[in-house]
């Protein structure tokens, strides 16, 4: 990786939330970094409070305590430099706006000139395949092309790294296995920094180039693990490597620890 | 802007009863696909029966023939009604009153359920005179409205804004209610400022709303025109009802009513044609294209 300087730079983040039954923790303390050009997934058991996470990096929420720094600022409100893709397309997508204009609204409310605008998104929207479709509405595509959108425009966003949380859990199988190729192409084509939140085992190392596996709450990371499979990935022979077989099982097993309670913090 | 929790604002529990509140834009488009001829054809076939069915009562004299004329009399009436100065000068009163009401609701509307709306603080504040203000029927503050402005056309406006406006109003309220959480955390992530979310993502959520308050509130604006006029006597088609009731003149009577449901009808129609055009991406509007 180019630089050792981390590009994020999450420092013993924690947060509690207030509720009628009394305070809950629902995150402990969670310290990682994210160089830049990295591809991390992070990975977890449900209800470990990956979107509780998320929601603090991407500065729409206030973490209790602990920082989030991107590129040497500390996030307090929702970074230029970080674009999201969420899980719900189809609440994220705007119905009222063609995939044209839903990719471009982020630009025009930061006053991009049109021109630049337009190459922009066109760019964005024939990366992800869809330059057929600039003129549809999002709800005349299916699932998995309205996350492709999404996709687009993050990346139109041009930013520095790109977040996505849970981007797949709403798409059939075979949808799903297309756009995590998209998604490693994007990384490689694009340069862009991409932290991949997901409850699949199986993407989180697919995916991955580091896989952080989290606890249950109150959550820590349990274990920063990298993943030494070729850069060229494969849904057929990646998938069959015995190393990746190697590399899931121990993830399994790291997430059935951690519903058990049994885990331990990760020594950085 | 911390619209989650307004969704649970007055809430579908404050709702009166045939009020389609929030779901009103949505609820037609489960009605199933509408042919636009076979549905012309079979609003046409009922115009007919209900025409001959007044036209069989009227001759089979069930009512005495002062009460109820026949309908071929009746739309005879009108015809010759039509050819009247009087009877368009009426009809443009009627249709000022209504319309400048109407106006005058829809934009206090518009401007006090966004200030409120966006203002939980607010919203929380006016929540119990809201639901104490908004059941009491116009027709109650007639005298009222009679005291303060007179046997005028202002004591009718008081009236006919009166119900429109919280129509309006609340659907208002809704709209910025219905603002989807992850709809607007995609905003505020990609950096949009509270105008820019106002603008991009608040106004379109409350535009079924509010064009579905527009519809229903001016239906109410024309029942609460013809009133007015009926009962405080400005002039109007609702004055002119009542000349023919004291002529006594039963022909002109119903001619003039069934002048008023027209009018009914094209307001809706028109609100309606103007829902499909603005609303061409909502659910309820919207045919979904095989993707």
């Amino acid at each position: 990786m180019p630089e050792n300087t981390p590009l994020l730079s999450v420092r013993d983040l924690s947060k509690t939330y207030q509720a009628a039954s009394g305070p809950v923790e629902a995150i402990g303390s969670i310290t990682f970094d994210v160089r830049p050009g990295e591809l991390v997934c992070i990975v977890g058991p449900s209800g470990c409070g990956k979107t509780t996470l998320l929601k603090c990096l991407a500065g729409l929420l206030a973490p209790t305590s602990g920082s989030v720094t991107l590129d040497g600022a500390e996030v307090r409100e929702p970074p230029k430099k970080m674009a999201l893709v969420f899980q719900e397309y189809g609440r994220s997508l705007y119905p009222w706006l063609t995939v044209r204009d839903n990719v471009a609204l982020p630009l025009k409310a930061r006053g991009v000139p049109k021109a630049e605008r337009q190459a922009l998104v066109e760019r964005a929207v024939e990366e992800v395949g869809l330059g057929h479709a600039m003129t549809t509405y999002p709800w005349q595509l299916s699932g998995g092309m309205q996350q492709r959108v999404a996709i687009a425009r993050a990346v139109a966003y041009q930013p520095e790294i790109l977040v996505m949380d849970e981007p797949f859990a709403a798409v059939d199988a075979q949808t799903r296995a297309d756009l995590e190729d998209l998604v490693r192409r994007v990384w490689k084509d694009l340069g862009v920094t991409v932290l991949f939140v997901t409850h699949d085992i199986d993407e989180s190392v697919y995916l991955g180039e580091r896989v952080l596996v989290l606890s249950s709450s109150p959550t820590f990371v349990q274990e920063d693990l990298t993943v030494d499979l070729p850069a060229e990935r494969d849904q057929l022979t990646t998938r069959a490597l015995p190393r990746f077989t190697e590399l899931r099982t121990h993830v399994y097993e790291q997430i059935q620890r951690a519903k058990r309670g049994e885990a331990v913090a990760a020594t950085p | 802007m911390q619209l989650t929790d307004t969704v649970a604002g007055p809430g579908p529990g404050g709702v009166a009863p045939g009020d389609p509140a929030g779901t009103g834009p949505r609820a037609g488009g489960r009605r199933g696909a509408r042919r636009p001829g076979g549905s012309a054809v079979l609003g046409g076939l009922g115009v007919v029966g209900f025409a001959l069915t007044w036209e069989v009562v009227a001759w089979a004299q069930v009512v005495d023939p002062a009460y109820l004329p026949r309908f071929t009399t009746t739309a005879a009436r009108l015809v010759t009604e039509l050819g009247e100065p009087r009877f368009w000068s009426a009809l443009g009163d009627t249709v000022v009153t209504w319309g400048v009401g109407l106006a005058i609701a829809v934009v206090a509307a518009l401007v006090a359920g966004a200030v409120i709306g966006l203002v939980p603080f607010l919203r929380r504040a006016t929540r119990s005179t809201v639901e104490f203000l908004r059941p009491i029927p116009s027709v109650a503050i007639i005298p009222l409205a009679v005291l303060v402005a007179g046997l005028s056309r202002e004591a009718a406006l008081v009236i006919v804004v009166y119900a429109p406006f919280w129509q309006v109003f609340i659907q208002v309220l809704y709209g910025i209610g219905d603002v989807d959480t992850v709809a607007d955390d995609t905003a505020r992530s990609f950096g949009l400022g509270r105008l820019q979310r106002l603008r991009h993502v608040v106004l379109p959520t409350a535009l079924p709303y509010v064009i579905t308050g527009f519809r229903l509130a001016a239906s109410i604006a024309l029942v609460l025109t013809i009133t007015a006029e009926l009962v405080i006597g400005n002039p109007g088609i609702g004055r002119q009802i009542d000349v023919y009731r004291s002529a006594p003149d039963a022909p002109g009577l119903y001619a003039l009513v069934l002048v008023t449901g027209g009018l009914g009808l094209l307001v809706n129609l028109v609100t309606r044609l103007v829902e499909r055009r603005v609303l061409h991406w909502h659910p309820s509007v919207r045919r979904e294209a095989a993707a």
